[in-house]
């Protein structure tokens, strides 16, 4: 199905989140919609799959007029989205998931819709257990089930969007196998929202660049990177080099550690990390590596062995004992673990603070608040909540949260939903700490990352610390192979 | 105690059970659907005390409980308009209402209390009420034992086997991925707010009808807080909720009978007996107990054990939920 937009525009109040864009999306096509975060990305996918009404423009499918109260609507015209977040029922069945809003009978035909699953999550590959709930996938099965719904809701024109974020490389290269099939053997439009360059430049037939609400500039991929990141920044920005720092005494030191949980024992952890040091810890997910820095941080109890942090011995500690010794803790789920979404940046700079007073002098707090706020370049003011703010400024919010001078920063996906020039920022401000000697270990599922911030590599497989690797001494193929357990 | 004693209380059991599991059948739709109903305690007394008068005044019973659900719809109505139209508190609105139900009902039906008036008898199943020990315990009841039960089961299959039931899950666990599948998440709200507040209403009028004839004030105080514990215990389902309903009845038979076997010992500490029991069968199903023990188990029993033990409240339970997101 061919999809124009025409001068389509959404304000936000003051935002101008799509100014006017044009685009056209012929059929048959892998396209690829980058942009930093904040573009109008999401916002114009939103409107194309009806989630969200324009202000003003026209949307022609196949060269007739559209428009679309809800998803519902789109997807029986034949626009299908996948979420950021995949937008399923996690306490449901597979089934009831599926069949909810599919089969309009009162009494739906399970046998008919259990049928139907097996046969279109054969065709694409997919390999899910069909009595299982959701909450029990991960998100990139999770994704697979919603594109398969979809495509049994008649979605001629699939929009993915940022579809890889949280999901493992081989789900990843499953899905793009799928979308390529999709594309080229059932002739169907496909719509890939990215930031990140290299998914773009692998997958996509064509792409177009907006940059403030506007489109900037469409090419034919893949290109040269330079050319993209261009349109995409209006200037190149340079990746930061990695200071070399000298590396100083030992900071961190773990010994024959164990973790053991029901779902996974993690044994025989070893690890010295120096002051200054930068580690990566690198692994398929749920390999063990999560455990590890939950033990770090004292949110889990090891079974056996020891930790020491400098001279100290935090074996037991728990976790506001481990903080206080100077450690900072960044998890993955930004609302979920790390912010509290009703809370100004104010109250979140107080919660944070080491020091306890029973009254709480607003004043000063504001002070230091906007001081962080300027520092990390987040968007927003003394304030706002935490939910108002985008995912890239939350992400930024958490950084200004850690408190100085630390010891050792502990991370599950640093730069998680980031664009490039934004993460390059949080890691110029990592390298800052480090003149301090703050140690840094850091999980990323993306092994470029992973090679270019670290100065070794921890490497997990299957509940163990397969081996750690200098990262001047290895490639994302040796890392690649490293993961999947091949030594 | 003999057999022929053992029967009829188990009998009474059942049947003390009957109003508290039309009542929790009708408030798990309801927060089955994302709104909670708190005014229950209130408008199960409002809806005995006019089932009552109405059925007293027509000689009517099948009016009784006709009034009964309109007064119970009634307040549901008050609720949902007030949480999705209004955008206000649903808990503060429950609440509220509670309190107006109570006094009201004292009031309006001051000049009816202690009355003999119509009553729900005794409905014997031919051939299946025979049975030895079943029979007289479960065919030989109380009609409104026969809908309880009934009520129960066709609840929790229009919950979890047909489309409706579908859109009403989705409506309480996930309204925003309920409207992208073409929901229509606040009149699916308003409309089982209503028809649970409605079964709530039947629950308080088969009190004043059925179980403990007449009217006085305060006639069913108590039995609306109970009801909404016991959606909780029972996790949110008809049928569990009806077991919760029924072994609540039977841990307060067994307190009268301890009673009775120790009157030395306060009367008191013998009716908090169903309520510890109550928290600590909560904490043990809510603690990652329930997790570690199905992780031992058989792989082919760890599905359905994990289902059976399940106790989440709908995710999006007592939020509002608006279209423009
Ligand atoms: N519902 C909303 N309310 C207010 N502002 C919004 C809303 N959705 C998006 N925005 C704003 O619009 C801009 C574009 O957002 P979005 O389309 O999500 O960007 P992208 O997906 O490219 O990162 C951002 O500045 C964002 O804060
Ligand atoms: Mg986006």
């Amino acid at each position: 199905m061919r999809v124009e937009l025409n001068e389509i525009r959404k304000y936000f109040g003051p935002v101008k989140a799509n100014d006017g864009i044009t685009i056209t999306f012929e059929e048959g096509n892998i396209y690829g919609l980058l942009g930093e975060n904040g573009a109008g990305k999401s916002t114009l996918m939103k409107i194309l799959s009806g989630f969200q009404p324009f202000d003003s423009g026209e949307l022609l499918l196949n060269g007739s007029d559209a428009t679309f109260t809800s998803p519902r609507e789109a997807l029986a015209a034949g626009i299908g989205m996948l979420y950021q977040e995949p937008l399923d029922l996690p306490p449901f069945t597979i089934l009831d998931n599926y069949l909810l809003g599919r089969d309009n009978k009162v009494i739906p035909d399970r046998q008919a819709a259990i049928q139907e699953l097996i046969e279109l999550t054969q065709r694409y590959n997919f390999d899910v257990d069909i009595k299982a709930h959701i909450d029990s996938l991960s998100v990139g099965e999770r994704q697979q089930l919603e594109l398969v719904r979809l495509l049994a809701g008649g979605a001629e024109v699939l929009i993915l969007d940022e579809p890889t974020t949280g999901i493992s490389a081989e789900q990843k290269d499953l899905l793009f196998a799928s979308m390529r099939k999709l594309a080229k053997e059932e002739n169907k439009t496909l719509i890939l929202v990215s930031h990140k360059l290299s998914e773009v430049q692998e997958l996509c037939d064509h792409a177009f660049v907006l940059r403030k609400g506007q489109m900037v500039g469409e090419t034919d991929v893949p290109c040269p990177n330079e050319k993209l990141v261009e349109m995409m920044f209006g200037q190149l920005p340079e990746r930061s080099p990695r200071p070399s720092v000298s590396l100083e005494d030992t900071m961190l030191s773990i010994k024959e550690m164990a973790i053991r949980t029901y779902r996974l024992s993690v044994e025989g952890l070893q690890l010295d990390v120096r002051s200054g040091e930068v580690i990566g810890l690198a692994g398929l997910e749920g390999s063990g590596q999560g455990l590890f820095l939950k033990a770090c941080a004292g949110l889990l109890r090891p079974a056996k062995g020891s930790i020491q942090l400098a001279d100290k011995d935090i074996t037991n500690h728990s976790y506001h004992a481990t903080l206080a010794e100077g450690v900072g803790y960044l998890a993955a789920g930004r609302l979920e673990e790390g912010l509290v979404a009703g809370l100004t940046l104010t109250e979140h700079m107080i919660l944070g603070a080491l020091e306890r007073k029973f009254m709480i002098d607003w004043e000063s707090s504001r002070e230091e608040t906007s001081k962080r706020i300027e520092h990390y370049q987040v968007i927003g003011t003394e304030a706002s909540t935490a939910d108002q703010l985008s995912g890239g400024n939350q992400q930024r919010l958490l950084f200004s949260l850690l408190n100085t001078p630390l010891r050792l920063i502990l991370m599950e996906q640093p730069t998680r939903g980031l664009d490039v020039r934004s993460a390059d920022y949080i890691w110029e401000q990592l390298y800052e700490r480090r003149k301090d000697g703050t140690a840094i270990i850091f999980i990323s599922p993306d092994l470029d990352e992973i090679l270019d911030r670290s100065d070794r590599i921890a490497v997990f497989y299957g509940g163990q610390m397969l081996k750690v690797v200098e990262a001047s001494e290895t490639n994302v193929d040796e890392l690649g192979h490293l993961i999947g357990g091949e030594l | 105690m003999n057999e022929s004693e053992f029967v009829l209380v188990l009998a009474s059991i059942f049947l003390q059970a009957s109003p508290l599991m039309i009542a929790v059948a009708g408030e798990a739709l309801t927060e089955r659907a994302g709104v909670v109903n708190l005014s229950l305690d209130g408008s199960m007394l409002m809806s005995a005390m006019t089932g009552f008068v109405v059925a007293y005044t027509t000689d009517n019973i099948w009016l009784g409980f006709l009034a009964a659900a309109l007064v119970g719809a009634f307040f549901a109505l008050i609720v949902a308009f007030g949480s999705i139209y209004l955008k206000q508190s649903q808990v503060a609105i429950g609440f509220v209402l509670t309190l107006l139900g109570d006094d009201l009902s004292a009031f309006l039906g001051q000049n009816f209390v202690r009355l003999p008036g119509p009553s729900f008898s005794k409905f014997t199943i031919p051939l299946l009420s025979e049975i030895p020990i079943l029979g007289p315990i479960f065919f030989d009841q109380n009609v409104i034992f026969y809908f309880a039960v009934i009520l129960a089961l066709v609840t929790y299959w229009w919950l979890f086997r047909t489309q409706p039931g579908l859109h009403l899950r989705a409506s309480g666990e996930r309204p925003d991925a309920a409207f992208a599948r073409g929901v229509n998440v606040n009149r699916v709200r308003y409309l089982y707010t209503v028809l649970g507040g409605a079964l709530v209403g039947i629950a308080g009028a088969s009190y004043s009808l059925a179980i403990k004839i007449g009217w006085s004030d305060g006639h069913t105080r108590g039995f609306g807080w109970i009801a909404l514990a016991i959606v909780i215990f029972g996790g949110w389902s008809p049928i569990r909720g009806a077991v919760g309903a029924v072994l609540f009845g039977a841990t307060k038979a067994m307190a009268t009978y301890l009673q009775r076997a120790f009157p030395e010992v306060s009367v008191v500490a013998f009716n908090s007996i169903p309520w510890i029991l109550m928290i600590a069968v909560l904490l043990v199903v809510g603690s990652d107990f329930t997790e570690r023990f199905t992780a031992i188990l058989p792989k082919p029993l760890q599905g359905p054990v994990r289902q059976l033990l399940r106790v989440a409240p709908p995710m999006a339970l007592g939020n509002t939920f608006g279209e423009d997101p």
